[in-house]
């Protein structure tokens, strides 16, 4: 770690650059938006929206579970719940139920209230309320790693199943009907966002980590006229909200999750008018 | 019965029996079929009769009963595998989906993958694929931008690169103009000529299937009739299942 502080000094020999929780913010910022970026792309091309809000939401039922049971690693319990979450409402969406929606509400509202009601029950909510919109400024080393590893994985997962991925998004059957393991595939990769967003939430928050999965990709959407564009631009978008709001926010002593959101939307409605005038 | 130029007619394929129970309903019961290479065999039936569920069923989408048999008649040779192309009614796009033809077509057919670079090879490759069908203007285009016709266009090229015996065809005009229309059957016309393969389609469109057509089959759980367009259309069976409005005029 103290080889990479070093170069970030040099690199970015900026007053903010100075304090170590701004170091750990910057490089969790720097790993966790193009990864949020590069997800979104799917989740919004599949219309998996409400699907990766949910995902958000079951975190909170991952701490009070942590918590509840005293376990020490409050994270793995977080991660292993979130993915157990994620393959039981991917079954729900592969069932293909008329009502696919409400029953993932149902899950997604159970699991927050069940969550916030055995946290708030030892009467120290307080302590977690930084969940809600996170605190990318109080991560430390480890999540860090958690953040890194992450990214590995699915850069890994993204060059040797995205084409796959694309192709069942495109049409199932189609898909099935050439020889591509279509479930497998799709659970898979909602295991992959399972645990992004899990390991995303302390720096972001339940309320805002599904802003920052659509959001960028609703712009790049905006302007891309392929693959490649759309990956690019999602992955831009997403780096340079994180990077200038986390900046702004030191500046003007803002919440630095929120300031975020809010660059990225501002990005959002200018892409929008853009695309329009065009 | 139309004539071919290049009457091959040695490769058949049967469908044995097949049948369909989906949540305890029988979708499809008994349905026997005989195609031949060079025919195109035209499904038709009304709305829920099981046409789509039959295509899904013989591509082992859905858990069915009976089997399909490839046989090379002269040799009396049984394939195992047949290998089938699949050409869908539509796709899962909306509007500027950033889904180029070319991202579309190597998402299936390459393992490079199409976020990080267009590869030379697999757009040479897509090109030549697309090109078969007149198509290769549309490599670059947004597949949301695709008229109705080219869009069939690249379902069916992309169809054709798994170099199949049988191509099924899932509602493949619907939402097609006149000339769209026009083009797109005599394109099947084209292709059952040229390739040795069958081709069986669910269509609507019964103008074009009397012009078209080399067999008829009328299904509703199963094969109420079977035979030339023309002996479909004015069957009983026909006008008990649409009515006397829907016989296309001329017959």
């Amino acid at each position: 770690m103290e080889t990479i502080y070093g170069i970030l000094d040099r690199l970015l020999p900026f007053a903010w650059m100075q304090h170590t929780f701004m170091k750990h913010a910057f490089l969790a910022v720097l790993l966790m938006t193009p990864l949020l970026g590069m997800l979104g792309t799917v989740i919004v091309q599949k219309k998996m929206a409400f699907f990766s809000d949910a995902l958000g939401h079951s975190a909170i039922m991952g701490i009070a579970i942590g918590v509840v049971f005293g376990v020490a690693n409050v994270n793995a319990v977080m991660i292993v719940f979130a993915v157990l979450f994620a393959l039981l409402l991917n079954k729900i969406e592969q069932k293909r139920a008329e009502s696919a929606d409400t029953i993932i509400s149902v899950f997604s509202s159970c699991s927050i209230a069940a969550g916030l009601m055995l946290l708030s029950g030892s009467g120290n909510f307080n302590k977690y309320s930084g969940l809600l919109v996170g605190d990318v400024l109080s991560i430390t080393e480890i999540e860090i790693l958690y953040l890194a590893g992450a990214f590995v994985l699915a850069l890994v997962f993204w060059v040797l199943g995205f084409n796959r991925l694309l192709a069942a998004g495109m049409h199932r059957v189609l898909a099935k009907s050439r020889g591509i393991s279509v479930k497998l595939v799709e659970s898979l990769f909602v295991v992959l966002v399972a645990v992004i967003v899990t390991i995303s939430i302390k720096c972001i928050g339940v309320l805002l980590i599904n802003a920052l999965l659509i959001i960028p990709v609703a712009s790049a959407k905006n302007i891309a006229v392929n693959m490649r564009e759309y990956h690019f631009f999602s992955i831009l978008f997403s780096l340079f909200s994180g990077m200038s709001g986390l900046i702004v926010s030191y500046y003007i002593n803002a919440a630095t999750g929120p300031m975020i959101v809010v660059i990225a939307s501002v990005i959002y409605f200018v892409t929008f008018a853009y695309s329009r005038v065009e | 019965m139309r004539q071919l130029q290049k009457p091959c007619g040695l490769h058949c394929i049967k469908v044995h029996h097949f049948g369909v129970t989906l949540d305890h309903q029988v979708i499809l019961q008994d349905v026997n079929l005989h195609i031949h290479c060079g025919k195109l065999t035209v499904i038709v039936g009304k709305n829920g009769a099981g046409k789509s569920t039959l295509i899904r069923a013989m591509l082992g989408e859905i858990p069915h009963e009976g089997k399909i048999a490839y046989q090379y008649q002269k040799k009396g040779f049984v394939q195992k595998k047949l290998k089938i192309g699949y050409v869908p009614q539509g796709l899962n796009i909306d509007k500027h989906t950033p889904v180029s033809v070319y991202d579309f077509m190597a998402a299936y057919l390459s393992r490079v993958p199409v976020f990080l670079r267009k590869s030379k090879r697999v757009y040479e490759e897509v090109r030549q694929c697309l090109s078969l069908l007149h198509a290769e203007d549309c490599i670059d285009k947004q597949l949301c931008n695709l008229s109705g016709g080219q869009l069939q266009r690249v379902l069916i090229s992309l169809a054709l690169t798994q170099e199949p015996q049988l191509l099924l065809l899932d509602e493949p005009a619907a939402g097609i103009d006149k000339n769209g229309m026009d083009l797109f059957y005599s394109t099947i016309d084209t292709l059952k000529k040229s390739y040795d393969l069958a081709i069986i389609m669910i269509s609507h469109d019964l103008e074009y299937v009397k012009k078209y057509a080399d067999e008829v089959i009328l299904l509703n759980k199963k094969v109420l009739k079977r035979g030339t367009a023309g002996e479909v259309f004015e069957s009983r069976e026909f006008r008990e299942q649409f009515g006397m409005a829907a016989v296309p005029a001329g017959r």
